[in-house]
């Protein structure tokens, strides 16, 4: 089996409401797939049941072909897939290769060390994973004081440390300036051809799905309703009727940027 | 990090050492004095007073040993841990011959147990838990004020006189409370072996629910009831108590309860005919203890509470330990404190060899109202040597030494 | 039944002083989220100006209009004390005020002892309500069917302010989300003013009525603590009607408590609380914490580093100088070290957890009390050398922190503390009752070191290389991946969940290390003490810790140190005059206020800003 994500029949309720409505799909090595839809569409909860935070109501969830539903999202982690967070998440009190170096310990399994130094630990790895992102010269500085798109780039790097096979991004390039959005996802297109990771991610910004996604998926009220490449994508009526026709609050924003 | 630290240690450690010492070292006798001054200010401060009239006296007279008596006080907070600290501070930097002070129990046993480990003397004033002399005593620990089994022995010879069958208990649930329930108990049952207990409650200390302890005592319907509360337990037990009628033909006994310290806030609440233990320092006109009430008005503006004359009976008692020691050395001091007689303010007293406690007793009596106030009548003076239980006994209860 | 009934006219009247109290803690928390531990000072104020006033007004309208005019006065001094010394410190970390809340409980002793003196004052009678109405055959005193008639009452009132007044939406408004109500234009500093003052003048109400049941005693104020803050719990921090509920039931427990199981004053009342929280979290009606847990608002704490060359040689010359006191410096200078560095270990032992894990326990006394009575334990009833009881005293408080921090994990930030102080409150009520094994109060005396340790400067050597190497594997574990990993849960859980790290059982071993670090600084002060009391385990001595972790400086990793050793060195000059208590808070009130971010923090900031510290910008 080639694909590395795979899911079946995915369905969330909560009491009666379908949040997520019976959603397969699969992912290729070293694919970017871009998944969107307007607010509400279910992304989040979609995201949120592949990273083991939310179980499925029903359906199944297969990483490289073996099932990972239901697992916790540390163990999901184990089994190679990163995360990013919309709003990110970083140690505020550490530096920018501190919080790279805290990834690669728990990847290395060393939490529960007490006599090293942790910041003389993995320094080398951490260094390479931030000269990635680009983010080698600030290595040092206090992760507190940086930029918001730097803090994406720190982030993007801490999810790569442990190697993963599968990237999963919730809305990177959020909160960020237009120039920044591109670059970033520039960045993350770069490291899926060079690193052969699988990335999915969620993402507002049509410019951005458009530039850079290899693939596109559709959700609206929690069912897959397109499918394809950029170009299908914007020629499918069913999309511009959700997106433009739907009186959705993300068609009159979004195309303000278009 | 560690060096602030250190070094703000040393601040503080080098700013003790700075600090004046009191006087010239050889000039006087010197006591470490510890006390709760600022926890049990109540307390305390009539037991100072006490301690300074009678140092005054002594020293007008010429001193001990050909030199002044000098007291000093310090505040341990009502931590037994402080007192430790200050116990050792006292006989090494400020050049104290032995320990007083303490009216907490455990502050007492703590100081006790350092003093019989480090060889110091300490004449424990006021703490009443009956093990600092038996359980816990050691040889270098004396205690002059009658203890609680003494002062529950008391009571329970009164009990006993009458025709009260059904009794009921109500203590503070701690150390003092159960000794004082267990002393009661042991004297009534040996004096009047039909008594029986019909109910035993244990408010929390300073925390009663005076309503509900009334309650539960009226429901278990005694002929009498032995009350160990005090203060401000005291104070809202006697209201509740009153109110609902729960003392109404029922014997009630209170230990300490007539104690100035406790009967005086009562105001003119303070309960009628219960059987106490106290200090009716009004009635007291002659003989030693009519004088030092007299000096201690004269001095204060203030009249003696029973911190007070236990103060001066310290004074007293150290004083003549000093002039039998003949020496301001350690041995020669707890030496002089074994079977030590002293004519005190409440007559001739004596610290026994056999558990280093004193003879000091009690007045026991019964309450009254005189001008809106609550006061002893009918007491008398109780002597702490018949209160006390066989040698034999003493003697299991001491660890050999 | 007639008896029945009784028990809960008498349990629904203790409620009421009960509730008017502890319902003014839950507003002054649930809007402004200060922990105010100087509430009960605020009762006991209440009690003595009510006393005061009922001298001077006449008869049964004097005695209302005290009433009335001790809630308003101690709502003045509330006021007050919100402004000069709560308003300077809301930007400082979460919980700091407490410490703020803590001066103010001395200075308010201090002057209390001095206006109105020692000798405990007997609440006058409410005129006309002397005796007992009958109910049902048994007498139930007036002034008790009095209260809890009134209390609903008030409780309405409150109810009627709060969910019917424009000044009631906006409180409830900053109760759920204090950034919207800054939005909505509202000077949220008056309002939390006013908050301030209102449950300040209920503390007060609630002192003065409980005056014709009792009286004013200077005692009071730590009386009252620990209950209301089981009714604020147990009802649901920020939640009035869930401390009504919380209140009767704890009062109608406990009078049944006192009937059927006279010898459970004590313990009744924090099983009920910690049954209550492990079923339902937040408490009765509390609702779920979600802003600012974990005492982590405020600036980002800056990296950590290990000490550099010269910062080691500076403190291995600070350690030479300790190991040379014995020769040139008294043995009293002996003792009072010994005391410093047991403490300073105890409050470091503290600050590993509430520095790094952001774990606040207002119940560490549990871990050095512990400690403390399990070496002591061991060598009165199994006989055992002082070698092995003090290997004990460790293992045993660790072990008690993780079966504790189990339960207390479940839960965040204030809950969290909380739970912790229930317990340590529970551990304490058992060892105080528990006389047969424990002493109770009278402690365990004679615990004395082997031979070959008995001496004081021999002691000395031994409390210093002990507190110095755990503070020392204390520092160096916060550097160890161990330490950044607790550090990295506390930033942000989402992140290090999201990379693997069990951030639930990585705070549990941190809880179960710093309670054996507790125990370690316990055993050291049994030896050194040659006894221990119940008082090593009570609320003090945890707030102690608290209290100088957080002078000390929360965010820095000396903090707790620095302040162990500066306020136990202070408290020694103090308490040697005579009004120290009343310097030692206005002292603390002072730190508080011009250094918000601790001694330490305070310091390297102006260093910083002098040049003198680089900081991780110039790097």
């Amino acid at each position: 089996m080639s694909a590395v994500l795979e899911t079946c029949g995915l369905t969330k309720t909560f009491g009666g409401l379908t949040a997520v409505d019976d959603v397969s799909f699969t992912l290729a090595k070293a694919e970017l797939l871009a998944l969107i839809g307007p607010n509400g569409a279910g992304k989040s909860t979609c995201f949120n049941m592949l990273m083991g935070q939310l179980a499925p109501s029903a359906g199944e969830v297969l990483l490289a072909g073996a099932p990972i539903t239901g697992l916790s999202p540390r163990q999901i982690w184990r089994k190679g897939v990163g995360r990013t967070f919309q709003i990110t998440a970083t140690y505020s009190s550490m530096t920018v290769i501190e919080n790279v170096q805290m990834a690669l310990l728990s990847h290395h399994g060393e939490v529960f060390r007490f006599l090293t130094f942790a910041h003389r630990m993995h320094r080398e790895e951490a260094l390479a994973l931030l000269d990635m992102v680009g983010m080698a010269e600030q290595a040092d500085r206090h992760c507190a004081v940086l930029a918001y798109g730097d803090l994406k780039r720190m982030e993007l790097a801490i999810a790569l440390a442990h190697e993963p096979q599968l990237l999963l991004m919730d809305e990177p390039t959020a909160g960020m300036a237009p120039r920044e959005r591109i670059a970033l996802m520039e960045l993350t297109a770069k490291i899926v051809a060079d690193r052969g990771v699988s990335v999915l991610f969620t993402e507002h910004d049509m410019d951005v799905v458009f530039a850079h996604a290899h693939r596109i998926m559709v959700l609206n009220r929690g069912a897959l309703i397109a499918e394809g490449s950029a170009a299908e994508i914007r020629g499918n009526p069913l999309v511009q009727e959700v997106y433009l026709g739907g009186g959705t609050v993300f068609g009159a924003e979004e195309t303000a940027h278009a | 990090m560690k060096r602030k630290t250190f070094l703000r240690g040393l601040a503080a450690a080098a700013a003790l050492v700075a600090l004046p010492l009191p006087a010239l070292a050889q000039d006087t006798i010197k006591i470490g004095e510890i006390n709760h001054y600022k926890r049990m200010a109540a307390f305390a401060g009539p037991y100072k007073m006490g301690i300074e009239l009678a140092v005054e006296e002594v020293n007008a007279a010429g001193g001990v040993l050909g030199k002044p008596l000098e007291f000093i006080f310090r505040d341990d907070q009502g931590e037994p841990g402080e007192a430790v600290k200050i116990a050792e501070e006292l006989m090494t930097r400020e050049g104290a011959v032995m320990l007083t002070g303490t009216i907490l129990s455990n502050v007492g046993l703590a100081i006790s147990s350092f003093a019989g480990e480090k060889g110091y003397v300490y004449l424990a004033s006021e703490p009443l838990a009956d093990s600092l002399v038996w359980a816990q005593g050691n040889a270098y620990t004396f205690r002059l004020r009658s203890s609680t089994y003494m002062q529950a022995a008391m009571l329970a010879e009164a009990a006993a006189k009458t025709d009260a069958v059904r009794f009921a208990t109500i203590a503070p649930n701690y150390a003092y409370g159960k000794d004082a329930v267990a002393a009661f108990k042991e004297n009534l049952l040996r004096l009047k072996p039909e008594a029986e207990f019909v109910a035993e409650q244990w408010p929390a200390l300073f925390k009663i629910d005076a309503g509900a302890e009334v309650q539960a005592l009226e429901r278990a319907k005694p002929d009498a009831i032995y009350n160990v509360t005090f203060g401000p337990d005291l104070a809202k037990f006697v209201r509740d108590g009153t109110d609902r009628g729960l003392f109404e033909g029922r014997n009630v006994y209170g230990l300490l309860s007539g104690e100035p310290e406790y009967l005086d806030p009562l105001g003119d609440e303070a309960p009628e005919g219960w059987t106490v233990t106290g200090f009716p320092w009004y009635d007291l006109n002659d003989g030693p203890a009519g004088d030092f009430v007299a000096a201690y008005q004269a001095r204060y503006d203030d009249y003696p509470r029973l911190g007070s004359i236990v103060g001066y009976m310290t004074v007293q008692s150290i004083a003549a330990a000093l002039e039998r020691a003949g020496s301001t050395e350690t041995e020669a001091i707890r030496e002089a404190f074994e079977g030590l007689e002293v004519a005190s303010a409440m007559g001739d007293i004596t610290f026994r060899e056999i558990d280093n406690q004193s003879t000091m007793g009690a007045y026991v009596g019964a309450t009254a109202l005189q001008d809106g106030k609550g006061v002893m009548v009918d007491w008398e003076y109780k002597d702490g040597a018949n209160y006390l239980p066989s040698d034999e006994e003493v003697r299991a209860l001491r660890p050999s030494q | 039944m007639e008896f029945f009934v009784a028990q809960i006219l008498t349990g629904l009247a203790n409620a009421s002083s009960l509730f008017l109290v502890a319902c003014g803690l839950s507003l002054i928390f649930g809007v402004t989220r200060i922990v105010n531990f100087a509430h009960g000072s605020l009762y006991m104020l209440g009690a003595y100006t009510g006393y005061t006033f009922m001298q001077v007004l006449p008869g049964a309208v004097g005695f209302w209009t005290a009433i009335l005019l001790a809630g308003l006065t101690v709502g003045l001094i509330g006021m007050l004390v919100e402004m000069l010394v709560l308003r300077p410190v809301y930007r400082a970390p979460e919980l700091f005020q407490l410490v703020a809340t803590f001066g103010v409980i001395l200075v308010v002793q201090d002057l209390t002892l001095m206006i109105w003196g020692p000798e405990d004052l007997l609440g006058p009678r409410a005129p006309g309500l002397r005796g007992v109405y009958r109910i049902m055959g048994e007498p139930i005193p007036k002034y008790d069917i009095v209260l809890l008639i009134l209390t609903p009452f008030v409780a309405l009132a409150l109810w009627y302010l709060i969910a019917r007044t424009r000044v009631g939406v906006l409180v409830r408004a900053a109760t759920q989300d204090r950034e919207m109500v800054g939005a909505l234009g509202v000077n949220q500093a008056w309002l939390f003013t006013g908050v301030f003052a209102l449950g300040s003048a209920l503390a007060g109400l609630g002192g003065a009525l409980q005056l014709p049941k009792g009286g004013a005693d200077l005692l009071m104020d730590f009386t009252i603590l620990a209950p209301i803050f089981v009714v604020v719990v147990i009802g649901g921090m920020g939640s009035l009607p869930g401390a009504y509920l919380a209140a009767i039931l704890i009062s109608v427990l406990n009078v049944f408590g006192v009937t059927y199981l006279p010898q459970s004053t004590l313990v009744l009342m924090y099983v009920v609380m910690v049954v209550v929280l492990m079923i339902r979290p937040y408490g009765l009606l509390g609702r779920e914490e979600v802003a600012g847990e974990h005492g982590q608002v405020g600036e980002p704490e800056t990296p950590i580093k290990p000490a550099s060359g010269p910062v080691r040689l500076m403190v291995i010359a600070g350690l030479a100088v300790l190991a040379l006191v014995p020769v040139f410096g008294s043995t009293f200078a002996q003792v009072l070290l010994t005391d410093i560095v047991i403490f300073c270990l105890f409050a470091a032992s503290l600050h590993f957890l509430l520095g790094l894990g952001g774990l606040v326990s207002f119940g560490h006394a549990a871990y050095y009390g512990g400690g403390a009575y399990i070496a002591a334990l061991m060598v009165k009833h199994a006989g055992s050398p002082m070698e092995a009881a003090f290997l004990l005293a460790p293992l045993g408080a660790g072990l008690a922190a993780l079966a504790i921090g189990w339960v207390c994990l479940r839960l965040t930030g204030v809950y969290f503390a909380m739970l912790t102080l229930a317990f340590a409150q529970l551990i304490w009520s058992l060892v105080f009752q528990w006389g047969e094994v424990t002493g109770g109060d009278d402690g365990i005396v004679n615990i004395w070191p082997a031979d070959w340790l008995n001496g004081t400067t021999i002691y000395y050597y031994f409390a210093l290389a002990l507190s110095v190497g755990g503070i020392i594997v204390l520092r160096h574990v916060a550097h160890s991946p161990f330490g950044y990993a607790l550090r990295a849960a506390r930033d942000s859980a989402r992140q290090a969940e999201a990379t693997g790290i069990d951030t639930r059982r990585v705070q549990l071993v941190a809880f179960g290390f710093a309670g054996m670090m507790g125990g370690v600084a316990g055993g050291l002060f049994v030896f050194s003490k040659g006894s221990v009391f119940p008082n090593e385990l009570e609320i003090v001595r945890s707030f102690d810790a608290l209290i100088v972790v957080f002078l000390g400086g929360v965010k820095t990793l000396a903090g707790g140190v620095a302040g162990g050793a500066f306020f136990k060195g202070i408290e020694d000059l103090l308490t040697r005059f005579e009004y120290w208590r009343l310097v030692m808070g206005l002292l603390i009130i002072f730190v508080v206020i011009v250094a918000p971010e601790g001694i330490v923090g305070s310091l390297r900031k102006a260093a910083s800003r002098l040049g003198i510290l680089k900081t991780a910008e110039q790097t």
